[in-house]
C-alpha cells in the first residue's frame, strides 16, 4: 500500500498513476496513517499551505522517521518539502534530500512550460515529457545526491537513497516511470511477504 | 523547444490549487494574512463583493499598483478579476503576470453578449457558472477552471449549493444518455457538442470545478467539498468577519478535513461571529450578481 499525502494539492492525479501501475494506494491526512503504508507521494500544491497544515497536526517528526526506512517521491511542492534547505521562512522543509531549493524560480504562471527531458534511472536512459508549473529550482546538490535529470544544464530530478525528488509533474503527463521505480520494488516485497505468510 | 501557455499547462495550475482555499484580498496586508493562514492563492480586488453591494457604482479591474504590491508581498499565486468581456483589462492583467484571471460577474460586465476568447491568452482563466451549459460554454471559450457562482457578497451559502447541485445533476443526466440523445442534450443546454460528449464520457468536467459565493464558515466549506467542489473561494466571508485570521485558518483546515465531523468540531470551536449575511429575499432580482454572464 502506497500513501499519497492529501493535505492539499493534486493528490488525485498521483492516485491515478498508481492505479495504472496496479499499486494500491490511500490518501494520507493524519500522521498515524503512515503506519499502514510502505511508501509515500508528496504531491504538487502550495508548499506554504502544506507546511502550515503539517505544523497543525505535528506531521514533521513522524514523516522524518518514516523516511529513514520507506521511500518518498516528491513532485514540485513535494520536492520543496523534501529539501534540506529552503531560504524562505514561510516553508519548513523535512530535510530528506540534501539539496537547496529556490521556490518559483522559473517565474510566474505565464512562464510555466512543457518540454522533453532525458532521465537516467537504474542505468537506463528514458525520454519523457515534463510539465513545470511555477516550478522550483534545485540550487545546491550535496555529494550524496544523484542527479537523474537536467534541464538547460540545471538539475530537475534527484535521487538520494530510497527517495526521489522532481521539480516537474510526471502525473500531469501520465509518466509512470518514477512511481514505478520508487514503489514497485516495495510493492513486490509486500506481495512476497504476503505470499510467505 | 519549451512550450508555454498550452491548455494543459493552464489546467495544470488549477490542478495544483485543489484541496485548498483561495481568498479575496484588497491589499498586501490582507494578502499576507491569507498566505500565513494557509491560502493556496489570493484573489486581488479593490472591493470585496459585500462592499461592492453596499457602495454600488461601477466595479472594474484593480489598480496595477495594488496588484504589484500584493505580488511582492506573497509567494502564492496571485489572481485578479476582470469584467466579463473586457479583454483589454485581461491583456493588462496578463502583462502584469498575474497567475490566473477571473472573468467575473462580481465586476460590472463590459459586454452583455460575449465573454472573452480565453484561448488567445497565455495566462489561465477561471469563470463562474450556475449550470452545466454555462460551464461548458466557458470551457469552450478556454476557461481552465470553473467555479460555481453562488451569490457573491451575500454570506449566504444557499445559491452556491443550488449551483453546485445543478451542475452535478446536469452531469449525471448526461452520463446516462445514449449517444443519439447527446445532440439534443447539447442543444438544450446551449453548449458545444464535442465538449458535451467529453463530459458525458468522463462523468465530470474536463477542468477542476471549484465553489464560490457565500462561503462564511468551516461548515460551509465542508458542505461544498462534500457536494463535489475541489477547492473553495472565500470572498467577503473572511475579511467581513470579526476574526479574519483565525477564520481563514479554520476554513483552510475544514477543506482538508471536510469528511471528518469530529475534526470539524475542533476547527469550528472558538470562532467569533461570521459575517452577518443577507437572505436572498433582501437582494432584489435585478441586483443579483449571479445573473451576469451568458
Amino acid at each position: 500500500m502506497i500513501g499519497v499525502l492529501a493535505l492539499q494539492g493534486n493528490y488525485q492525479k498521483h492516485i491515478q498513476i498508481l492505479d495504472t501501475l496496479n499499486i494500491r494506494s490511500m490518501e494520507i491526512r493524519y500522521p498515524e496513517e503512515l503506519d499502514s503504508i510502505n511508501g509515500l507521494v508528496i504531491p504538487g500544491g502550495e508548499s506554504t499551505t502544506i507546511t502550515d497544515l503539517m505544523n497543525r497536526i505535528d506531521f514533521f517528526q513522524t514523516l522524518r522517521e518514516f523516511s529513514k526506512e520507506k521511500p518518498i517521491l516528491g513532485t514540485c511542492a513535494g520536492l520543496i518539502m523534501m529539501a534540506k534547505s529552503v531560504p524562505d521562512s514561510r516553508v519548513e522543509p523535512l530535510g530528506i534530500i540534501d539539496i537547496e531549493i529556490d521556490r518559483n524560480a522559473y517565474g510566474r504562471q505565464i512562464h510555466s512550460f512543457t518540454d522533453k527531458l532525458s532521465v537516467k534511472l537504474n542505468g537506463k536512459e528514458s525520454q519523457i515529457t515534463a510539465t513545470f508549473i511555477r516550478a522550483p529550482k534545485i540550487t545546491k546538490v550535496n555529494d550524496e545526491v544523484e542527479i537523474i535529470s537536467e534541464y538547460a544544464g540545471e538539475p530537475v530530478a534527484v535521487k538520494q537513497g530510497l527517495h526521489l525528488g522532481l521539480a516537474f509533474h510526471p502525473e500531469l503527463d501520465k509518466v509512470t516511470l518514477f512511481h514505478e521505480f520508487a514503489f514497485k520494488s516495495q510493492f513486490i516485497n509486500e506481495t512476497k511477504k504476503h505470499h510467505a505468510a | 523547444m519549451a512550450e508555454k501557455g498550452s491548455y494543459e499547462i493552464k489546467v495544470g495550475l488549477a490542478e495544483m490549487l485543489k484541496g485548498g482555499v483561495i481568498m479575496d484580498v484588497m491589499n498586501a496586508d490582507q494578502a499576507k494574512i491569507a498566505e500565513d493562514s494557509g491560502a493556496v492563492a489570493v484573489m486581488a480586488l479593490e472591493r470585496i463583493p459585500a462592499l461592492i453591494r453596499e457602495e454600488g457604482g461601477i466595479s472594474r479591474a484593480s489598480d496595477p499598483q495594488m496588484i504589484k504590491d500584493i505580488q511582492s508581498a506573497v509567494s502564492i499565486p496571485v489572481m485578479a478579476k476582470v469584467r466579463i468581456g473586457h479583454f483589454a483589462e485581461a491583456q493588462i492583467m496578463q502583462a502584469l503576470e498575474v497567475d490566473f484571471i477571473d472573468e467575473s460577474e462580481v465586476l460590472t460586465p463590459a459586454d452583455e453578449h460575449n465573454h472573452i476568447w480565453k484561448h488567445d491568452f497565455t495566462v489561465p482563466f477561471v469563470c463562474g457558472c450556475r449550470n452545466l451549459g454555462e460551464a461548458i460554454r466557458r470551457i469552450g471559450e478556454g476557461a481552465a477552471m470553473i467555479r460555481t457562482k453562488g451569490e457573491a457578497g451575500s454570506g449566504n451559502i444557499v445559491e452556491a449549493v443550488r449551483h453546485m447541485r445543478q451542475v452535478q445533476s446536469d452531469i449525471k443526466k448526461l452520463s446516462v444518455m445514449d449517444q443519439d440523445e447527446l445532440m439534443a442534450g447539447s442543444k438544450n443546454m446551449g453548449a458545444p457538442f464535442t465538449l458535451v460528449q467529453q463530459v458525458a464520457k468522463l462523468g465530470k468536467l474536463p477542468v477542476p470545478n471549484f465553489a464560490a459565493g457565500g462561503i462564511a464558515t468551516p461548515a460551509d466549506a465542508s458542505l461544498m467539498m462534500q457536494l463535489g467542489a475541489e477547492t473553495v473561494f472565500v470572498g467577503s466571508g473572511i475579511f467581513m468577519s470579526e476574526d479574519p485570521a483565525p477564520r481563514a485558518k479554520a476554513i483552510v483546515e475544514a477543506v482538508t478535513y471536510y469528511k471528518d465531523p469530529k475534526k470539524l468540531v475542533e476547527i469550528s470551536t472558538g470562532l467569533q461571529s461570521a459575517m452577518k449575511g443577507l437572505d436572498m429575499s433582501e437582494i432584489p432580482e435585478g441586483e443579483r450578481l449571479q445573473e451576469r454572464g451568458w
